[in-house]
Parts: C-alpha cells; sequence; structure tokens
C-alpha cells in the first residue's frame, strides 16, 4: 500500500482565478506516473470522496503524460478574500490527498 | 553564463512581479548577452479583491523602486523597451498613476529622461454596462450572468488587455510602456507577435515566462528567467546561475494556476498544447516546440470588479476544554441566536454576518476536510462583516462576551469558554471587498482597446 504522498513529487493546489481553486500531482517518474494510472485507485470517485463534492462539482480530472501530472479543479464555495473566505490564495486545500492509497 | 543573442531570435528578460526581488547580475548579464525586451508583470488578482476595491498596492513602495530603478537603468543600457503590465497591483488607473509616480522619483534619480506611454484598462461603470445590455458580456468561472447591478456596486473595474492592444502603443516607439491591467502574458508576447513571430510559441513563451524564474528549479529566491523565440521552438533558461529549467519544472509550470493545462485560454484564442514538446537540449535549458494558437470566434478580454461587501472586526480566541470542542457546532449556533434575540429591533441579522474559523477541527479547509476529529485545543477566529464599521464591532463584541459565558451539555467551568490573548479582544479591520465581476466581455477592435497616453 503507497500514498499519493509518498509517490508524488509535487501535490498542490492554488486559485485559477478567484472562483476555482486547481489541484497538481506531479511525479517524478513515467513509472510511478503509469504504475498509478493503471492502478486506478486515484480516480474521480476517490476525489469526490476526500472533498465531499458530487461527480458533476469536480472539474477536468484527468491523466497528462507530458507532464507526468494528474489535475482537477473545484468550484470555491466563496470568491477569494470575500467574506467567508478561508484561503485567499487557495494554496492549503491539498492536504487530503496526501493520505490517499494510490497502489495497493 | 548566459550565451549571446542569435541575430535571428527575439530574446525577452522577464520579471515576474515587481517588488518581488532578483539578483542584480542576473539582468546586468542578461542586457550584456543581448536581450530585446525586458518585460515585468507587476499585478494579480491572487492577494484579493481588496486591492481592486481600494486601489492599494499589495507591494511596498521600497520594494518597487528597488526594482525599477535596476530595470530603468537596464532598459536604458541596452536601449530596449521596459514593458511593465497589471501596474500597481490590480491595474486600476489610480494604481497605474501611483506607478508612474515612483517611475517619474526613478528616471529623475537616474538623471534619465524616457519616452514614457500608458495603456489604461480601467473601464467606466457605462461602458460596461452598455456591453451587458448589448449582450457582450458572458459569463465564466463565477457561475452567474453579470448584471446592471453588478456593474454599478463594483467600486472599481478593469479589463484584462491582450497583446493586440499593446500594438498602438509599441508602434510609437516608447522606452517604457506601463499598462494597467494585462493579461501578464501580454507584457512577454506583445512585441514579438508585432514583429510578426509565431503566435503559439510566441503566447506559450509569455505563459511560461510570466511568473520569473518559478518555471526554474530550486524555485526559492526568486529571479528573472530568460526566454529566446525562434522560428519554429523557443528556449526557456534562469538567469540566475545555480538554477536550471528542467523538463519537470517547465512542463509543471505550464500547470500552475489554470484548470486547463493543454488549452491555455486568452483573449482572442487559445494556445493548444497538445502537440507541444519540452526537450532539455543542456542542463539548464529546455527548448519548447509545437505550441499552436486556436482563434476564438471572439476576441473577449476579462473582466474583474470589486466590490464593497462590508466591514470587518474580529476576534480570536482558544479552547481547550475538551467539552467544550465536542459541542462547538451548537456553541455557534447559539451564540448566533442569542446575538439575534437581543439585537432585536436593533440590528437585524441581514446586516452581518459572523464567520467562526475553527483552527484544529476545519478551519483551512470548511466544508472540504475530510478529517472531523477535533484537535485537544481549537483556536476560533470569529469574523464579522457588517454593512458599518460600528455595527461590525458591535457584534463582534457581542459574540465574543455571548461564547465565553455560553452553557453548553458537560460544561463544569462556569468562569469563561475561551482564552482570548488580546484586550481588547476586538480588531476592527476595515473594508471588505469582494469579486462581483469576473466576465468575459466581447470585443471588436482589440488594437484600439484601452485609453494611450503618452508622457514626457
Amino acid at each position: 500500500m503507497k500514498t499519493l504522498g509518498e509517490l508524488a513529487e509535487v501535490i498542490r493546489s492554488k486559485n485559477a482565478g478567484p472562483f476555482i481553486v486547481t489541484f497538481d500531482i506531479l511525479f517524478e517518474t513515467e513509472e510511478v506516473f503509469e504504475a498509478v494510472r493503471s492502478a486506478g485507485l486515484l480516480s474521480r470517485q476517490a476525489v469526490c470522496g476526500l472533498y465531499g463534492v458530487s461527480d458533476n462539482e469536480l472539474l477536468g480530472f484527468d491523466f497528462y503524460p507530458f507532464a507526468r501530472a494528474v489535475k482537477f479543479s473545484l468550484r470555491r464555495p466563496v470568491g477569494s478574500g470575500g467574506p467567508r473566505d478561508a484561503d485567499v490564495y487557495g494554496a492549503q486545500q491539498h492536504a487530503p490527498l496526501l493520505d490517499l492509497a494510490v497502489l495497493p | 553564463m548566459i550565451e549571446q543573442k542569435r541575430g535571428d531570435e527575439f530574446v525577452v528578460v522577464s520579471n515576474g512581479m515587481l517588488g518581488y526581488g532578483f539578483r542584480e547580475e542576473s539582468l546586468r548579464d542578461a542586457v550584456a548577452a543581448g536581450v530585446d525586451l525586458i518585460a515585468c508583470d507587476a499585478g494579480s488578482s491572487d492577494p484579493g479583491p481588496y486591492y481592486l476595491g481600494t486601489g492599494k498596492p499589495f507591494v511596498g513602495d521600497a520594494m518597487i523602486l528597488r526594482d525599477l530603478r535596476l530595470m530603468v537603468q537596464a532598459g536604458a543600457d541596452a536601449g530596449v523597451p521596459l514593458i511593465i503590465g497589471s501596474a500597481g497591483g490590480a491595474g486600476g488607473d489610480g494604481q497605474v498613476d501611483h506607478l508612474l509616480t515612483l517611475l517619474g522619483r526613478v528616471m529623475e534619480e537616474l538623471g534619465l529622461d524616457r519616452k514614457v506611454a500608458v495603456l489604461r484598462s480601467e473601464l467606466d461603470r457605462g461602458t460596461v454596462r452598455a456591453a451587458v445590455e448589448e449582450g457582450r458580456v458572458r459569463m465564466f468561472e463565477t457561475g452567474a450572468e453579470l448584471t446592471v447591478e453588478d456593474v454599478d456596486a463594483a467600486a472599481h473595474i478593469v479589463a484584462q488587455v491582450g497583446p493586440e492592444s499593446y500594438f498602438r502603443a509599441l508602434a510609437g516607439k516608447p522606452d517604457i510602456l506601463v499598462v494597467g491591467r494585462a493579461w501578464d502574458v501580454s507584457n512577454i508576447a506583445a512585441l514579438p507577435l508585432m514583429q510578426g513571430r509565431d503566435r503559439g510559441l510566441a503566447l506559450h513563451m509569455g505563459k511560461i515566462l510570466e511568473c520569473g524564474s518559478l518555471a526554474a528549479r530550486p524555485t526559492g529566491g526568486g529571479d528573472l528567467i530568460l526566454g529566446r523565440l525562434r522560428d519554429d521552438h523557443f528556449i526557456v533558461e534562469p538567469t540566475h546561475p545555480e538554477k536550471a529549467c528542467t523538463e519537470a519544472s517547465v512542463s509543471a509550470h505550464t500547470f500552475y494556476e489554470k484548470s486547463d493545462p493543454v488549452m491555455l485560454a486568452g483573449p482572442g484564442g487559445s494556445v493548444d498544447l497538445r502537440r507541444t514538446r519540452f526537450d532539455q537540449i543542456d542542463p539548464r535549458r529546455i527548448r519548447v516546440s509545437g505550441s499552436a494558437f486556436r482563434e476564438a470566434e471572439r476576441y473577449t478580454v476579462k473582466l474583474e470588479g470589486a466590490r464593497l461587501a462590508g466591514h470587518r472586526a474580529l476576534t480570536v480566541g482558544g479552547a481547550r476544554d475538551p467539552a467544550f470542542i465536542r459541542s462547538i457546532d451548537t456553541i455557534q449556533e447559539a451564540v448566533r441566536d442569542k446575538i439575534r434575540e437581543t439585537q432585536e429591533g436593533f440590528i437585524d441579522p441581514s446586516q452581518y454576518s459572523i464567520t467562526f474559523h475553527r483552527y484544529g477541527l476545519d478551519g483551512v479547509m470548511g466544508a472540504w476536510e475530510p478529517n472531523r476529529q477535533a484537535a485537544h485545543e481549537l483556536g476560533i477566529l470569529i469574523d464579522v462583516v457588517a454593512e458599518t464599521p460600528e455595527i461590525a464591532e458591535a457584534v463582534c463584541g457581542l459574540a465574543r462576551s455571548t461564547i465565553l459565558h455560553v452553557p453548553f451539555e458537560g460544561r463544569r467551568a462556569t468562569a469563561g469558554n475561551i482564552a482570548f490573548p488580546f484586550s481588547p479582544a476586538e480588531i476592527p479591520a476595515g473594508p471588505v471587498y469582494e469579486f462581483n465581476i469576473y466576465h468575459l466581455m466581447e470585443i471588436d477592435e482589440p488594437e484600439s482597446f484601452g485609453r494611450l497616453e503618452w508622457l514626457q
């Protein structure tokens, strides 16, 4: 059992404009990227489960071989820096991904 | 060591954020090797709507002056233009004026008399209202259509201008071009595009260079970055001798801060990266090829507007009692109810909002937090945003005294529920803005968009 935290080189979240937070998971080698991809545990369902969102709220979940990366985005509950926001830069929303088991 | 500029290439050295600093030798070495342009981004929507709403800069004058001195002098030494986009942070007219004041000081200090063009992109409400009424404004990532009411409520509205809007200014051969809110790519791509170079490559190069050395490793210690645009590819290289651009660093940066990493949307169309290749040509440099421009049906610019959302007062305290921590959800509701009841007839709940940020439970992630296990102590930030500063402070004070004494299940400590670190516990925190416009506006003639001025 291996988690994303053990396998990925970069796991980050960041604003993509004031209304979207985008998540990047980058792998160092093609081998690890392909292993994670074919294991199928890093999936739309897994991400939806982690963030408590429904499938139609998850934007653009995809694997990008050219960058050995996985990317998805979420619409923010409130706009960046407005009332009730808790993370103006959106840079601390990645942590639940660290413990996701992605290889059996 | 930076290689000498070749005759057939367009070389740009880029500063990712005016005032965030760079290594002085980096600029000197780049200029010595030959550059065609010094480009500099000076803004972002990242620090939030406050800066657009108030017109205040988010980088201090002293830091801006330091970068400006070096870049203005380098531009004069090399005899190449300096382009600064998103002046003042959010790019509103007042922020552009502030940057021009600083620029004037720098030119005087350096004894330089440079030809300065200014392209402003703040829009008056009438212009945007007309666009809404003519159906030229499209919904974007807010999930809501723009209304005339939104336009009227905005304190400032700016448009992110594309590179085509720079052409008119650049045709007049300015030494320095200062632009209001700009698509960050424009600062780098406008001049090569005007010279007829490949659109897909020029825009993609702009996208990679616009954050400065963030596309190089190691990322710590911001610096400049250099791009060489050639006929069928471009090269990205760091100006810092200890940094390197690698396949991973450059392709990873292609992902940064954007939701679609293979179609980079901007004014006029998108850069299609599906056939892009990133090749390591030596340990420090990457060659990028294959990026293609796909023209959109209509040319659009992104509008940004911020409106006053209210005035803030806040208080911070800590809870250590396990029974209190277990009951935090019901305690919050009790605090809200109590304030509503005691203020009936005086302050209406529609005049304020109270947000409890519960650090140690879900303060960072809110509803997205999957781990609902509370820590042994909670930091509680009570954030009140209200119609007036007086209401914000009154409600915040009530929230403070109520949460201090509100009863809850299993309470043994009847003297007070929260440890407040400060006296007074409430902090008035000024006006709060929110982005209420983030939409796309169709324009017919990008080349004549924006207001151009010349300064002597």
